[in-house]
């Protein structure tokens, strides 16, 4: 009994193929922001520190693929028409979890993100991510689909935030990288070179993260000529 | 009354949803294709903007905060998002009965605001900020407003585009991104204006 039940379950979870494409796809060819154009909004706002980004996305990724994976085990039982609701519950409730942990977790930080961890729910991918894959999908499969997808909005957020806040604050994760002199060289000699670039303020406002976002779509577009828009 | 008068202005202007907090973005991008479908969901989102934060103030106050002497605040997303689609869904239905014509155009773009953020958003942002009632109609039906002019903008420019030499990997999609970013950069001039000034 107990060998038939691991070899089911082994099926259940295999990885192969199918599976790996499912985690490597949403990291380039089918982005969800560059490609798919889903949840832009918190990308632009939580981008002007790395540290709020990365926090922002182990956020969606834990929130999509929990949330997938749920939707996905209770995808027979959900009505057609109400369906909206019982999902927006489902990711609520996971976003709501999230927030609080974080709140308790880290303050400083949570006060920084305000609004935006709440708009997690309202954050396409999620929604998206549910209606076009885990409403069809194993439990499985939409769990590695969430991780995925999860991942690959954070690796775009961390892309933005890096060139914001390098360029915009002269620090990365809070740490002086150029611009103005460091605190702790200032009575050293050898310092100048670091004080060649001062910090431009334009690239902490929301604007440049459209303008760093359309860079990287021109990027990936330019050497993957399948993603081109025609029309 | 020049209080709320303020607040729509500022609310429609100077902390313009869509230009200056960048909510609503999915479907600010995916609907500007032209101008009579981005006016479409414009309306919508007024109409529902000025709703739903009216709703969602009254909720807030007599049945989160002091529910028979508990406080339910940490139910506040749960609550929110739900009120916003069941009124979505109510909209969607009395549209139908009412006034098929309205019903048509707005059709599909309906069920789509439930997923806008710029609604839960001001939602939340009519929390934070600590507004009475009337005001969080104004701050409403302002933010609605202020989406409404914003995308109904941006489809215009992408219509003109399109007899654009724009280069190929930028076309569309990357292109209506530099406009966005630029749209945010002519309303940051906006924040000069002094709200103080319409009391």
């Amino acid at each position: 009994m107990a060998e038939v039940l691991t070899k089911k379950e082994a099926g259940a979870f295999s990885f192969g193929k199918e599976e790996k494409k499912l985690l490597t796809d949403p990291l380039n060819d089918n982005n969800p922001i560059t490609v798919q154009v889903l949840g832009v909004c918190s990308a632009l706002a939580v981008t002007t520190l790395v540290s709020k980004a990365i926090v922002m996305g182990i956020a969606v990724i834990f929130v999509t693929a929990l949330a997938n994976l749920f939707t996905s085990l209770l995808r027979n039982y959900i009505p057609k028409s109400i369906r909206m609701i019982v999902q927006l519950v489902i990711i609520a409730f996971l976003v709501t979890v999230v927030e609080l942990a974080l709140k308790a977790v880290n303050y400083p930080i949570w006060k920084d993100l305000s609004v935006f961890i709440g708009l997690i729910i309202t954050n396409c991918i999620v929604m998206g991510r549910l209606e076009a894959f885990a409403m069809a999908n194993k439990p499985w499969k939409s769990f590695l689909d969430g991780i995925g997808n999860g991942v690959g909005y954070a690796i775009i957020l961390v892309m933005v935030a890096v060139v914001r806040e390098l360029f915009g604050k002269g620090s990365l994760l809070d740490f002086k990288i150029i611009g103005s002199t460091p605190e702790y060289l200032l009575n050293t000699t050898s310092t100048a070179w670091l004080s060649w670039y001062s910090p431009n303020n334009l690239l902490v406002l929301s604007p440049a993260a459209m303008f760093i976002v359309a860079i990287i779509i021109w990027i990936q577009r330019s050497r993957n000529a399948k993603l081109v828009d025609i029309s | 009354m020049g209080d709320i008068i303020n607040i729509f202005i500022k609310s429609a202007f100077i902390e313009n949803l869509a230009l200056s907090y960048f909510l609503g973005m999915c479907s600010f991008l995916a609907v500007s294709k032209s101008v009579k479908t981005a006016i479409g969901l414009g309306l919508a989102v007024i109409f529902v903007n000025g709703l739903t934060i009216p709703l969602n103030w009254l909720l807030d106050h007599y049945l989160l905060n002091d529910f028979f002497g508990q406080d339910l605040t940490f139910l506040r997303f749960i609550i929110f998002i739900s009120t916003i689609a069941a009124l979505v869904q109510l909209v969607e239905m009395v549209v139908e009965k009412v006034s098929p014509s309205l019903y048509n155009s707005l059709g599909i773009f309906l069920p789509l605001i439930t997923v806008n953020c710029a609604i839960l958003g001001a939602s939340l942002f009519m929390i934070t900020k600590e507004y009475n009632f009337a005001q969080s109609v104004s701050f409403g039906l302002g933010g609605g407003f202020g989406w409404f002019l914003a995308i109904v903008a941006i489809a215009g420019i992408r219509e003109k585009m399109q007899y654009s030499h724009v280069p190929a990997p930028l076309r569309g999609l990357g292109m209506a991104f530099f406009l966005t970013g630029l749209m945010g950069m002519a309303f940051m001039g906006l924040m000069g204006i002094d709200p103080a000034a319409f009391k």
